[in-house]
C-alpha cells in the first residue's frame, strides 16, 4: 500500500476514493437492515416470526398486528401489475426497433421515457381523482358483467365496485413499471446483430417470425432484467397505491376490495402510531418488505448469472 | 491564488455558519401534530414580525412530537391526543390546550342539503358498525320525519390513514355507544367494521363527494371549505347541533379541562347546551426542567392568545374561549413559567 502511495500518489488517492464509495453502499445496505432489525426487536419478541406471517388481524387499538393481510396486498397488486405491464412494455418496445417508422422512433420513445419522470404522487393524485372514478363507473361493473359471470373466475370480481381497490392499484402499478421494462427491453432488442436480423428476412421470414425467433430469443436475458428491475419498484412503491388501496388490512378474493399492502400501511401509519409496539410493529412490516425485495432480487440475479453462462458458452 | 480562494471560503462558510447559530439563541424549535401546522406556522410569522423571535414548526405528526419532547430534542411538542397525566409525569412534562379543532360527520344524499340531515350518537354508532345500513332505516326516520329518505344502501368513508381525527371522531362514538366501545375501541387507527377508507381529510371528503349515499367525517375546517353536507348531531344536553365556531367553543367552555391533570381531556359529548358533541383540543408539550425556552414558548402561546384568535378564525380553527385561556394562564404562573 505505501509502496503504491509512493508510486503514484493520485493514482492511489484516487482507488481509495471509489473503493470508499461502493464500500458506504454496502455500508449503508447493512446499517438499514440493522436499524430495522433492533427497531422490530419489541414487536418481534411479542409476536413471534411464524406468528406474525400468519396473523391477519391489524389492530392498533386491542396492540394485535400481523403480516399476512399486508404481505396478501403487496403479492397480489405486485403479480397483477406484472401481468398488466409486461406485454404492453414488450410491445411496445418491438414497436419501437422493429415497426414503428424512423421519424415515430424518437418520440414514442421520449414519451415512454416521460413516463417514467413522472413522481409517483402525481400518479397517486390522478389516480384518486380522475382513474378510480373511471374504474368505478364504466370498467369495473363492465368486468363484472362480463368477467364476473365466468364461474370460478367470478370470485375475483365479486362485490360492489368502488374505484379503490386492488384492481385500480394494480392498473396504476403497471403504468408505473411499463417504462421501466419497455426501454430496458427496447435497448437489448437494439442490441440483435442487424446481420442476423437481415438474414432472416433474406430467407422470407416475416416480421412476426423475426421477432419471434431471432430477436425475443436473442434478448430474453435483458428483457428478463427489465421485469425484474420493474418488479423491484412495483414491491417498494408507496405513495401511488397508498391513494387508491384504501388500507384496509383484510384479506380478500375480490380484486374489487379495499387492501393494504406494507408500503402503504407504513406510509398511512407511521405518523401517527402512538405506543411503541404499534410503531415496532410497523419497522417489523418494513424489515419484511426489505427481506422480500433482496430475496427476490437476489433470485432474479441468480437466475440472470446462469442464464449468461449458458449462453455465453 | 487558487488556495488563498478555498481558504476565503472555509472562512466564509464558517462565519455564515456561526452568524445561523446566534440567529439559533432566537428560534423556538417545535414539532408534531399536522392538523394545527397551518395556524401554528401562521401565528409564528406574525410573531417574528413583531418581536423577531422565529418559530420553527415541524409536522411530523403527533406520534413522532410526543416522542421528540420525552426525548428533549425539542423547545416543545404538540399532539392531537392529550397525553395522560400518569405519563407526563413519567416523562417529566407540562401540557395544555392550545386550539380547538372539531369532527364533522358529512353525507352525500341526493336532495338533502347541509344541515338537513339530523343524527343522534346511536344512530351515528349504528350506521359506522354496519348495523343501520339504509336511509330509510327506521332509526333514521324517526329523527327526520319531514325528510325524504331514500332506500339506498349506506356508504361509510372512513380514514385510511392514522389521525387525530380519526382519534377524536372513535372516542366520542367509544364514549356514547358501549358497542363500539367493546368492538372497536379508540385511537387513530382502528379495525373498521364497515365501509372504505380514504387518505387524508381530502380522501374522505373526496369520497363522500362522489359516492351517492355515503357518509364520512372529515375536519370542520375541510367540511366547510369544500361546503360537503354536514349533518345536525343531537348533543348531550338534547339539543340538535349544527357545527360551528360558538358550538365549538360552548364545548371547550363546557369541559373540564382541570389544571391539576394537565389538561388531559378528550372534548367529546361535552355537557354544554350548545355544544358540538365531537371536538377536540390539540395540545402542547413542555420539558419540565427547560425552565428558559418555557418561558420563551409560553411567551408565543400568550401573544397567540391576545392576538390570534382572528388569524385562527381565517384559517377554521377555532380559538379557546377565554374562561379557558385564562386557566391556562394560571397554570403557567404555578409552574413558574409565565412572565
Amino acid at each position: 500500500m505505501t509502496r503504491g502511495l509512493k508510486k503514484n500518489p493520485v493514482d492511489f488517492l484516487f482507488g481509495t476514493l471509489t473503493g470508499i464509495a461502493s464500500l458506504s453502499v454496502v455500508v449503508l445496505i447493512g446499517g438499514i437492515f440493522f436499524a430495522l432489525l433492533i427497531e422490530s426487536i419489541p414487536a418481534i419478541e411479542r409476536f413471534g416470526i411464524i406468528r406474525f406471517i400468519t396473523t391477519v388481524d391489524w389492530d392498533p387499538v386491542a396492540e394485535v398486528f400481523g403480516a399476512a393481510s399486508t404481505l396478501y396486498g403487496t403479492a397480489v397488486t405486485t403479480v397483477l401489475s406484472l401481468l398488466f405491464a409486461i406485454p404492453v412494455a414488450i410491445g411496445i418496445a418491438i414497436f419501437i426497433t422493429e415497426i414503428a417508422p424512423s421519424f415515430l422512433k424518437g418520440p414514442i420513445g421520449t414519451a415512454i421515457e416521460l413516463l417514467a419522470a413522472i413522481p409517483s404522487i402525481i400518479y397517486g393524485m390522478w389516480g384518486l381523482f380522475t382513474l378510480a372514478p373511471i374504474m368505478e363507473e364504466y370498467i369495473e361493473p363492465f368486468l363484472q358483467g362480463s368477467l364476473g359471470r365466468v364461474p370460478l373466475l367470478g370470485i375475483l370480481f365479486q362485490g360492489t365496485p368502488m374505484g379503490i381497490d386492488l384492481f385500480t392499484a394494480s392498473v396504476i402499478l403497471s403504468i408505473m413499471i411499463i417504462p421501466f421494462t419497455a426501454s430496458v427491453a427496447r435497448d437489448s432488442f437494439n442490441l440483435t446483430p442487424s446481420i442476423v436480423k437481415e438474414s432472416a428476412y433474406a430467407v422470407g421470414a416475416t416480421k412476426w417470425e423475426v421477432v419471434k425467433d431471432v430477436v425475443l430469443p436473442y434478448s430474453k436475458l435483458g428483457v428478463f432484467g427489465g421485469v425484474v428491475l420493474s418488479l423491484g419498484r412495483a414491491l417498494g412503491e408507496t405513495m401511488a397505491v397508498a391513494f387508491v388501496l384504501g388500507n384496509n388490512h383484510q384479506i380478500t378474493s375480490s380484486l374489487f376490495d379495499a387492501a393494504a399492502t406494507i408500503t402503504v400501511s407504513l406510509a398511512n401509519e407511521f405518523t401517527e402510531a402512538d405506543t411503541d409496539i404499534y410503531l415496532s410493529s410497523l419497522y417489523y412490516l418494513a424489515l419484511l418488505l426489505f427481506v422480500m425485495s433482496f430475496i427476490t432480487l437476489a433470485i432474479a440475479k441468480l437466475f440472470l448469472l446462469r442464464a449468461e453462462r449458458r449462453y455465453s458458452r | 491564488m487558487k488556495r488563498y480562494l478555498s481558504l476565503t471560503m472555509v472562512v466564509l462558510i464558517s462565519v455564515v455558519l456561526s452568524a445561523g447559530m446566534v440567529f439559533a439563541a432566537e428560534t423556538l424549535n417545535g414539532a408534531g401534530a399536522t392538523f394545527p401546522y397551518p395556524v401554528y406556522s401562521a401565528w409564528a410569522w406574525q410573531y417574528h414580525k413583531e418581536t423577531g423571535i422565529r418559530l420553527n414548526y415541524q409536522s411530523i405528526g403527533s406520534g413522532g412530537g410526543v416522542r421528540q419532547i420525552i426525548n428533549r430534542t425539542v423547545d416543545f411538542g404538540a399532539s392531537d391526543a392529550p397525553v395522560k397525566p400518569e405519563e407526563l409525569e413519567k416523562h417529566k412534562l407540562y401540557q395544555f390546550p392550545a386550539v380547538i379543532g372539531g369532527v364533522v360527520p358529512v353525507v352525500n344524499i341526493k336532495g338533502i342539503k347541509a344541515g338537513q340531515l339530523r343524527l343522534g350518537p346511536e344512530t351515528l354508532c349504528g350506521i359506522f358498525l354496519g348495523k343501520v345500513t339504509t336511509w330509510a332505516d327506521e332509526r333514521i326516520k324517526d329523527l327526520n320525519p319531514d325528510l325524504k329518505l331514500p332506500d339506498k344502501k349506506i356508504t361509510v368513508v372512513h380514514r385510511s390513514d392514522g389521525s387525530g381525527t380519526t382519534a377524536i371522531f372513535t372516542t366520542y362514538l367509544s364514549e356514547v355507544c358501549p358497542e363500539w366501545k367493546e368492538k372497536v375501541g379508540a385511537g387513530k387507527a382502528v379495525k373498521w367494521p364497515a365501509g372504505i377508507g380514504g387518505k387524508g381529510n381530502e380522501g374522505v371528503a373526496n369520497y363522500v363527494k362522489r359516492k351517492r349515499y355515503s357518509i364520512g367525517y372529515v375536519e370542520f375546517a375541510y367540511a366547510k371549505q369544500n361546503r360537503l353536507a354536514h349533518v345536525v348531531l343531537k348533543n348531550r344536553s338534547g339539543n340538535f347541533v349544527e357545527p360551528s365556531f360558538e358550538a365549538f367553543q360552548d364545548a371547550a367552555a363546557s369541559g373540564e379541562f382541570a389544571p391539576e391533570k394537565h389538561f388531559y381531556l378528550w372534548l367529546v359529548n361535552a355537557p354544554g347546551r350548545n355544544a358540538w358533541p365531537i371536538s377536540g383540543a390539540t395540545f402542547i408539550l413542555l420539558a419540565r426542567e427547560k425552565k428558559e425556552s418555557n418561558i420563551k414558548t409560553v411567551r408565543f402561546f400568550d401573544w397567540a392568545f391576545r392576538n390570534g384568535d382572528e388569524t385562527a378564525k381565517r384559517l377554521v380553527y377555532v380559538p379557546l374561549p377565554e374562561s379557558l385561556k385564562n386557566r391556562i394562564r394560571q397554570y403557567w404562573k404555578d409552574n413558574g413559567i409565565y412572565q
